[in-house]
């Protein structure tokens, strides 16, 4: 190993302009790579969020009518949950963290002032707030169990559902009129990037106590329900688990799934998962063949310098060398190209995407959904030991074919 | 040098150089070229041996397969009491670090690096540790009259120094035998007189040399004059001692 440390500080002198060369286009490569690999990464990461932004580890579950015969009963019959049966489901399901009802009315007027528009006003329980994500901006609140249980006029309102309203003011603690009845505003959303919804989008809607929906729009029965779960492997079982509680006591056969037709969102947040990987090993790919491409440069260079030095390898082996002191230096020398090439390129790339994090996403479409690139050590590991591989084989390839040379013939005095 | 101790002793009735029926045949794909038909030769210790003969005879050949830069195609081959056929690469490599040193016509020096480094290039490839090999470098320099233009590069050199760097590296490694191709054959006629002068100082304080040559003037100041022609030994003799 000394051996042929020394042999390399004596030989590895390619032509400055070569060396150059050769440790950009790795540097390109790796600029590439990291690159792609981080907008994936930060893709990857929006896109879960924004998925996440509706809740994590909820199910939805529509009102829908029969589908199959049950005791004498003929499909097509509506079934509709009633809000005060809730209680009573929601306790013969031990399985479910939280059974939200939600009760939704699709038009109504909302009127601030002398502003009026036409909103959707949903009548949920208290545990929507934290399973929905519906977090306040500092100064409001959520409902309450106390707005619940003394059925209180109070709203909590979609950020731009707020601002349509009430402008650039704080809408908070001020009083405003649902379907002509006066509420007070308890609360705003904060802004999130919301992906996927079933119900339109959360910033345009407004929510009131479920109790207090009710007496209002006087309909005894939800739209859907919202099914939360703390471990998301039990996502599937419980959905069967509600159809089930919910077939015995509505009577329908609690195979008919058609009956209550169900969003998994583990199960769509799972696929979104899988596909952003995809995009990732998809986009490594393609870095990785960018970096290839440097690699297969070096190689080349180095194929060059052996062809060139030939007659020396010639002299070296006439001395006595072994062929791991002619092969090693020339490993030495492809790695090292392709190292500090690609701790420049690590080092621009990093640069650029700590630059790109400084650009807002904030008001960005196009940066709110894909997000600003991210490195991870995930990333770091990955481009490292692609550029090792690289190195190496650049430098053996190249090395090989100098450690094949016939000193005898080399040497022959033309 | 006559004083440093046996580093390869010879196992005792064996000469240096022990070759019985050398073939070489070159194969090039179409034609064949036997360049070696049967050679037998021995040389003892202490030799210095002049192989001539005409442009293409097979001297270099010969020389090739004496270095072990090259395998034989047939027939026997010895170099200190060793066999040599069989030998790996890497083993082959260590019998040319050990036991030969080469010169050639062309001084086949490293272009980059200095005539020490040079110089120091069998020791570095013999394991000898920096100190060692230092020191060595020096002295062998400076025996070949290069100890003030250590630091040059080959380029920097004339042809006749060039050799005696050349000369040195050979040395380096206290090789049991110096082969020597053409060693003048790139040099004006004071040169090469010069370098021959410095093959006779090195037989004189005990090394064994084989040197090819054209020149016979040269030749006839070697203590044997080997003739080949088309791939066999014509002629083996003692020469007259003129110098
Ligand atoms: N590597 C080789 N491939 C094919 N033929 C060769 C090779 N080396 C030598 N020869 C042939 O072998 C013969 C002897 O060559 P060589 O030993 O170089 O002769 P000399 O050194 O006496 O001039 C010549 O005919 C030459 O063309
Ligand atoms: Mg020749």
């Amino acid at each position: 190993m000394k051996v042929i440390f020394h042999l390399f500080l004596q030989s590895a002198t390619l032509g400055r302009k070569r060396a150059f060369l050769t440790i950009a286009a790795i540097a390109w490569g790796t600029v590439a790579i990291l690159l792609l690999l981080a907008f994936g990464e930060g893709l990857k990461r929006q896109l879960g969020s924004n998925a996440r932004a509706m809740g994590e580890n909820i199910g939805v579950m529509w009102m829908s009518e029969t589908t199959k015969a049950w005791k004498g009963m003929n499909p097509g019959r509506p079934i509709r949950v009633r809000i005060d049966d809730l209680p009573v489901l929601k306790s013969r399901l031990p399985e479910l963290e939280d059974l939200i009802g939600e009760a939704i009315f699709w038009r109504t007027n909302l009127t601030s002032g002398r502003k009026t528009v036409a909103g959707r006003v949903k009548g949920v329980s208290v545990a929507y707030g934290e399973a929905r994500k519906q977090y306040p901006v500092e100064g409001g609140r959520f409902l309450s169990p106390l707005d619940e249980a003394e059925r209180r006029r109070v709203i909590f309102l979609g950020n731009e559902l707020a601002e349509d309203l009430f402008g650039k003011e704080d809408p908070v603690g001020k009083t405003m009129l649902v379907a002509g009845a006066p509420f007070t505003v308890v609360g705003v959303m904060q802004k999130k990037t919301q992906m996927g919804a079933y119900a339109g989008m959360d910033k345009d809607h407004s929510i009131i106590p479920i109790s207090t929906w009710k007496a209002l729009f006087g309909r005894p029965t939800v739209n859907n329900l919202v099914l939360r779960v703390s471990d998301p492997a039990k996502m599937k079982d419980a959905i069967a688990r509600t159809r089930e509680v919910i077939a015995a006591k509505y009577g329908f056969d609690p195979a008919d799934e058609r009956a209550l037709p169900t969003w998994d969102t583990v199960e769509s947040q799972k696929t979104t998962r899988n596909m952003t990987v995809g995009i990732q090993i998809f986009l490594g790919i393609i870095g990785a063949l960018t970096l290839l491409i440097g690699g297969v440069g070096v190689a080349n260079i180095m194929y060059a310098v052996v062809k060139e030095r030939t007659r020396e390898i010639g002299v070296k082996m006439a001395l006595g060398a072994k062929a791991g002191w002619i092969t090693g230096p020339f490993v030495l020398e492809g790695l090292s190209y392709t190292l500090v090439g690609g701790a420049a390129g690590m080092l621009i790339a990093t640069l650029m995407i700590l630059g790109m994090s400084f650009i807002p996403t904030e008001g960005n479409q196009v940066m709110e959904f894909l997000g600003t690139p991210k490195l991870s050590p995930a990333i770091g590991a990955a481009t490292a030991s692609i550029l090792g591989v690289i190195g190496l084989l650049a430098g053996y390839f190249p090395a090989r074919r100098a450690a094949a040379i016939d000193p005898a013939s080399t040497l022959r005095y033309e | 040098m006559s004083s440093r101790p046996e580093k390869n002793p010879l196992p005792t009735g064996r000469a240096i150089i022990e070759m019985d029926g050398i073939r070489k045949v070159y194969d090039t794909g179409k034609v064949k070229v036997e360049a070696l038909k049967g050679v037998d030769l021995r040389i003892e210790k202490g030799e210095f041996v002049a192989i001539v003969g005409p442009s293409g005879s097979g001297k270099s050949t010969l020389m090739n397969l004496l270095g072990c830069l090259d395998t034989p195609s047939g027939g026997d081959y010895f170099i200190g009491g060793e066999k040599v056929a069989g030998l790996t690469r890497d083993a082959l490599a260590e019998v040319r670090n050990r036991r030969v040193g080469f010169v050639f016509q062309a001084f086949n020096l490293l272009p980059q690096i200095s005539a020490f480094e040079n110089v120091e290039m069998p020791l570095v490839f013999g394991g000898v540790p920096p100190k060692v090999r230092r020191a060595k470098a020096a002295e062998l320099l400076g025996k070949v009259g290069l100890g003030d233009r250590m630091d040059h590069k080959p380029t920097e050199l004339s042809g006749g120094q060039m050799q005696r760097v050349a000369i040195a590296r050979a040395l380096a490694m206290d090789p049991d035998i110096v082969l020597a191709d053409e060693p003048t054959g790139n040099l004006d006629t004071t040169s090469g007189t010069d370098i021959m002068g410095v093959f006779l100082d090195l037989w004189k304080q005990g090394s064994t040399l084989v040197v090819i040559t054209h020149d016979m003037v040269l030749a006839r100041r070697a203590s044997r004059i080997v003739e080949i022609r088309d791939g066999r030994i014509v002629s083996d003799r003692a020469a007259e001692q003129a110098a």
